[in-house]
């Protein structure tokens, strides 16, 4: 197959090792990859790589999350449109700092949440239409119960995982599928030099693979490693004369 | 986070820090790769992984020149290149390093005495130096930074990216000869009839006394020129623990070394074998380094000139077989002649590579087997070595002087050290 017949596949948030990983995946299974981030130079760095690795074709595009009004027209400039819109972008700022300072809070809701919704709307409207497509949204275990140590950006992916759900039940009848993605953590060059306990941590490769099964599947919810969907479970199951004794 | 290369001795604590970090000029540090070398050449209390970033940056189909981020490992090369009739010039007996090891250990591979070390390919790379200058450096420009980084063991800065040439081969299999020896006479003077092949190492048995020391198994071959480029899927098994530390025992080794000698056939035979299982038998077994348990190994590979290799080599041999410190593996190589890096390793010779089980009494004996190779006038791989002495050097790499000025010139010395640059004094 030539690269003009590849399906393209679309990454927004395109530069974070996760989004990497992923395009990997996609790409060594013969997809085609949109590359979409702030950082057009790592994105034509990845696009390369792409290409040289996979003999695919790629671009790299420029993309703001909190540029709301640009995300329609960037969509629409899709010379070809994707057959997978995958987000993969957000930001988690620390919790003390959003607490007391405001646009902190405002910018994780506008990447985490805001954006999301500004973005897949008009990409749920193209799949609807098309009657094909899926949709990966990349949420967190954060979102399932607020805690006083995260419960900012908590909220802004637990915002994320309710729409996810709805534009699933949305989209269930037009043949487009929605994939809601918990990771919980991850070792990337973000997290680096943290001590993340090994048995709950995924490689961004782990994510990606993940992602690609779930997609092939048609899962609606994934938890990358499982022993989350547990923790998950008990953190919920908690009362909250108990939780409230807690700091977690 | 808890640190240690292949030989698992030492293990120390150390820090990753990010090259993205103006802060990482603060204090010394040292580049680390996949970890693949066996001492303490890439061991610091604060390290930079080139592994976060590895993708390919361009390749030019017509003379196979890739370029590529340092974090690169030869396998993604292999994996990308192969199906499209690419291979590395060289490769070391593992393919799990990184571009960027591969070129600060100026590694050299089963095909030394035909091509040469592994910065024989290489075109030019990127490097980082301190407060984030970073300079281009081939063979005409900063060349002296080219001869220095090249085996420089990471202290010369950080290699970043990398401009290597790949080989256009036609298959993935190798057409293989296995020559049996009977003694040492024997494998040396096969290895000089058959120095035409391309690639050629030989396993040896250590333990084998009098008339039948140094018999070996030479193997040699090069790329068939039949069939198509597909490639198989290989299975791997994997050591999933620490072996108990008395499994390896000089018994055991010499059942394993009889074993290993007694299932080939006799003279001359003819194998047609895989890339991986030519190249990199011990990948398909992840972790083998564990074999030796919890107190790790030291794999001594030391090079001897040619005139005095095979008295030299019999010298040596006999002390290891005297006193029954048993190697699992011995690999002897045929050497071309030395490059102009100031601190590769090979020179014309012979280099045999065996391996100790950390015992107490390892240290000792090592340092006398070295004074041994030195007297000789060979030396030992800083890119194996966890134990040899600053006087060791700079009794055996002649250029260690002037590596070391280099670096207190170019002020080197206060960013990159390792555990190994300061037992060394480089």
């Amino acid at each position: 197959m030539n690269n003009t017949q590849k399906p393209w596949i679309a990454i927004f948030g395109a530069n974070s090792d996760m989004a990497v990983s992923t395009a990997r995946m996609y790409a060594s299974k013969g997809y085609n990859i949109y590359l979409l981030s702030r950082s057009l130079d790592s994105c034509q760095r990845t696009k390369n790589d792409l290409e040289i690795r996979y003999q695919i074709a790629a671009e790299a595009i420029y993309f703001d999350a909190r540029k709301f009004s640009s995300h329609g027209e960037i969509y629409e400039q899709l010379p070809i449109k994707p057959i997978g819109v995958i987000l993969a972008f957000g930001i988690m700022l620390p919790q003390l700092a959003a607490q007391s300072d405001i646009n902190s809070a405002i910018t994780m809701a506008e990447i985490n949440y805001l954006g999301c919704i500004t973005l897949l709307e008009k990409v749920a409207q193209d799949m609807e239409s098309r009657k094909e497509g899926f949709i990966v949204g990349i949420s967190s275990v954060a979102g399932e119960r607020g805690r006083m140590s995260n419960y900012i950006y908590g909220s802004t992916k637990g915002a994320l995982s309710i729409y996810l759900e709805g534009l699933r039940h949305r989209l269930a009848k037009s043949g487009v599928h929605v994939l809601t993605v918990k990771p919980g953590f991850v070792a990337t060059k973000m997290t680096m030099g943290l001590d993340l306990p090994p048995l709950l941590t995924a490689s961004p490769e782990l994510v990606a693979r993940k992602i690609y099964q779930a997609t092939e599947r048609k899962k609606d919810v994934i938890y990358v490693k499982g022993i989350w969907q547990l923790i998950m479970f008990i953190i919920k199951s908690i009362p909250n004369v108990i939780f409230h004794k807690t700091k977690m | 986070m808890k640190l240690a290369a292949w030989g698992r001795y030492p293990i120390i604590e150390s820090q990753e820090v990010s090259i993205h970090q103006a802060s990482i000029w603060s204090k010394p540090c040292i580049a680390i790769g996949n970890l693949r070398s066996y001492g303490d050449a890439a061991l610091f209390d604060t390290h930079i992984n080139v592994q976060r970033s590895q993708q390919f940056i361009s390749f030019d189909a017509e003379n196979g020149l890739l370029t590529c981020d340092a974090g690169v490992l030869l396998a993604d090369i292999i994996q990308t290149f192969l199906p499209r009739g690419y291979f590395p010039k060289v490769v070391p007996g593992t393919k799990l390093i990184t571009v960027g090891g591969a070129i600060a250990a100026d590694i050299h591979g089963k095909n030394h005495h035909s091509y040469g070390c592994f910065s024989n390919s290489v075109h030019s790379f990127k490097l980082l130096l301190p407060h984030h200058r970073v300079i281009d450096c081939s063979r005409s420009q900063n060349s002296d930074f080219f001869y220095a980084t090249c085996g420089g063991m990471g202290l010369t800065g950080i290699i970043i990216e990398a401009t290597i040439s790949l080989k256009k081969i036609n298959s993935p299999w190798i057409e293989q000869q296995t020559i049996k020896t009977r003694n040492l006479e024997e494998t040396f003077e096969a290895f000089e009839n058959y120095s035409s092949i391309p690639y050629s190492v030989a396993w040896i048995d250590c333990l084998s006394k009098k008339e039948q020391m140094g018999r070996s198994l030479l193997m040699v071959g090069d790329f068939s020129m039949e069939g198509n480029l597909e490639v198989n899927k290989s299975k791997k098994i994997s050591i999933p623990f620490n072996f108990p530390t008395f499994s390896l025992n000089n018994l055991t080794v010499k059942a394993f070394n009889t074993l290993y000698y007694g299932k080939a056939p006799a003279g001359v035979s003819h194998q047609r074998v895989n890339y991986e299982q030519f190249f990199f038998p011990l990948d398909s077994i992840l972790h083998w380094n564990r074999i030796y348990g919890k107190n790790g190994f030291i794999q001594f590979q030391f090079i001897l000139p040619k005139k005095v290799s095979l008295t030299g080599l019999k010298h040596i041999l006999n002390q290891i077989s005297n006193t029954g410190l048993g190697s699992f593996l011995a690999v002897l190589k045929l050497y071309g002649p030395s490059n102009d890096n100031w601190l590769s390793f090979p020179i014309e010779g012979y280099s045999l590579a065996l391996d100790f089980k950390m015992t107490p009494d390892i240290p000792k004996f090592i340092h006398a087997l070295t004074d041994e190779v030195i007297a000789l006038g060979g030396r030992v791989y800083l890119a194996k070595d966890a134990l040899m002495t600053a006087s060791q050097v700079e009794a055996s790499y002649p250029l260690a002087g002037k590596f070391k000025d280099f670096r207190k010139t170019q002020e080197l010395d206060n960013y990159f050290r390792s555990i190994q640059s300061i037992r060394l004094g480089l």
